[in-house]
């Protein structure tokens, strides 16, 4: 018969190569991730269980040469730092995004587009160099000038959870821009058309119709934008003092410098002695896992859209 | 019945030439349509009947490098003034679409969107104008009971019926259609059909149809339109027993399209 398969063809042979050594590389991506976890939570939790977790987790005191690890002031900085950078970026990226998508002429568009690329391919460490240089300097004339008599002098310095914030808003702009333009470009023209014929403003139609309609699409672009900001590392490490404190509760928070849980692992992971070092993984855990609940509600969020 | 000729012109089309930037899509277009009339505008695909449709509520405006020349009145008013604002104009010109386009939330807040986006806040007076609507629209009593339900959980028929009401909440004077039925199975298009007739009362309704049975069924007057020209215009009666042209004679009898 015609259809019957053939053993040897040289073609089905070739079909089946490919298919293996495709799956053998998914599996390398996937080994690598199995591999990390493995290792961040081999070395890290006997010493979190031994020290006890709730004592690591909420424990406001690291003071690594005493044996005193407690990491919540790290978490209270990365949270505060992340939350700050999605409500200055938040807002400004899905800003953007509607303006690319529904407002800018062709021509601006064009040079928005592969600006916000190469915005999104700049080194971390550049972006902090920038934030030294500038945004401390403004954030440090601002906090010894005019507030000077309402904050203490610890705040005054410029570094300041303020300033990880707005370098953090700035690294993610580019992915809540093109991830909410993405899911506004999605939006069926039918819904703009039938508002618009239905005289409502240009304007109208994009808050009223074109962003709810997007809406899961531009959610799962801020979670995703939160994600990259918690895991931020080098930038956010030239610029936010790195003190190890909770900053005082109350708008003067702001300009505490604080350090991050990545922060805490990059600064002292060079001269650890074999228990810090297990705290540092430890430390390394409990970002992994506020990652790995972040992108479940990315997940989620796109499974619904679905 | 009122008598054909005494009724107000409402639009008056003169000299109307459309462009899809080189694209010379209707070509000299003159029409009256008059107040409380269904006109209808048939042709085979390709020939302007949507375009000319979308000329009257300026919806090409959001085409880029499209082009219009000469005028189209309503109510006695150049509709392509440098005065005119077009978001007020479409205030007064509903349309509804080939395909049922009800938007992704409730069937209260679609009836209602048009009157809160020109700016009506009292919550009284919007369930007044969104159950007058959906009575206008004859899916009242299918919907009065959940009317909180996503619009897209009701079927394709009462979509369009939605979205007829959704125009008719906008209070307008003329109602435009894009084959509306042509996306509906044989029993809801005889419901949008006998809505049709109703909405006459209240409004003036151009509507282009694929369907020339629709036409002859619904329309007080008929446009026969061919390659961006208007072959032919008349009472429908007219038009379908005894054409004037031979092009709308070929047409009418199947000879092509």
């Amino acid at each position: 018969m015609k259809f019957q398969k053939e053993r040897n063809n040289k073609s089905n042979i070739e079909e089946g190569i490919v298919k293996k050594v495709l799956f053998v590389m998914a599996l390398t991506a996937i080994t690598s991730l199995g591999l990390i976890a493995f290792f961040i939570f081999n070395e890290g939790m006997p010493f979190m269980i031994d020290y006890g977790i709730a004592d690591f987790i909420f424990g406001t005191e690291w003071d690594p040469s005493n044996q005193v690890y407690g990491i919540f002031p790290m978490i209270v900085g990365s949270v505060i730092a992340t939350l700050l950078a999605i409500l200055i970026g938040a807002p400004i990226g899905i800003a953007v995004a509607v303006y690319l998508v529904e407002i800018a002429p062709p021509k601006v568009a064009r040079i928005i587009r592969p600006a916000i690329t190469l915005m999104e391919g700049i080194p971390s460490v550049i972006i902090g160099l920038f934030g030294m240089v500038v945004m401390l300097d403004v954030i440090r004339r601002l906090a010894r000038g005019p507030l000077s008599e309402y904050l203490p002098a610890g705040y005054q310095t410029g570094y300041s959870v303020l300033a990880g914030a707005i370098i953090l808003a700035i690294m993610i702009l580019p992915t809540i821009i093109s991830i909410s333009a993405d899911s506004i470009r999605a939006v069926p023209n039918e819904y703009k058309e039938a508002a618009l014929a239905l005289g409502s403003s240009k304007w109208q139609t994009i808050y009223k119709v074109v962003v709810p309609a997007a809406k899961s699409g531009v959610l799962a672009a801020v979670i995703l934008g939160v994600g990259r900001a918690i895991g931020e590392t080098m930038a956010i490490i030239m610029v936010v003092g790195n003190t190890v404190q909770i900053p005082e509760a109350g708008w003067e928070g702001i300009f505490a410098p604080v350090r991050t849980l990545t922060g805490n692992i990059a600064l002292e992971m060079g001269y650890a002695g074999p228990e810090h070092r297990q705290a540092l993984f430890a430390t390394g855990i409990i970002l992994f896992i506020f990652i790995i609940i972040i992108n479940s509600i990315t997940l989620v969020l796109r499974k619904k859209e679905d | 019945m009122i008598n054909q000729e005494e009724r107000n012109v409402k639009i008056a089309v003169e000299q109307l030439d459309f462009f899809y930037g080189q694209t010379h899509a209707l070509n000299s277009i003159s029409l009256d349509i008059k107040e409380n009339e269904v006109f209808a505008l048939i042709g085979p695909s390709g020939c302007g009947k949507s375009t000319f449709l979308r000329t009257l509520n300026r919806m090409n405006d959001l085409i880029p490098k499209t082009r219009v020349k000469g005028s189209v009145q309503i109510g006695g008013q150049d509709i392509y003034d440098p005065d005119v604002d077009v978001v007020q104009l479409r205030k007064s010109i509903g349309m509804v679409f080939q395909k049922p386009n009800p938007f992704p939330i409730s069937i209260f807040d679609n009836v209602s969107y048009g009157p809160r986006a020109h700016g009506l806040k009292n919550k009284k007076e919007l369930m007044g104008i969104v159950e007058e609507s959906l009575r206008q629209a004859a899916l009242w009593d299918e919907v009065k009971d959940r009317l909180n339900d996503n619009a897209m959980s009701l079927s394709g028929g009462q979509q369009q019926r939605l979205c007829i009401a959704r125009v008719a909440a906008i209070k307008p004077e003329v109602i435009l259609m894009d084959e509306p039925t042509s996306a509906l199975d044989p029993g809801s298009t005889t419901k949008v059909e006998a809505l049709i007739n109703e909405l006459k009362q209240n409004y003036t309704v151009v509507i282009v149809t694929h369907n020339m049975e629709q036409a002859a069924r619904i329309s007080d007057k008929t446009a026969f339109f061919l390659n961006g020209y208007v072959v032919e215009t008349d009472e429908t009666n007219q038009l379908f027993t005894n054409p004037k042209e031979k092009q709308t004679k070929d047409y009418i009898t199947g000879k092509f399209g």
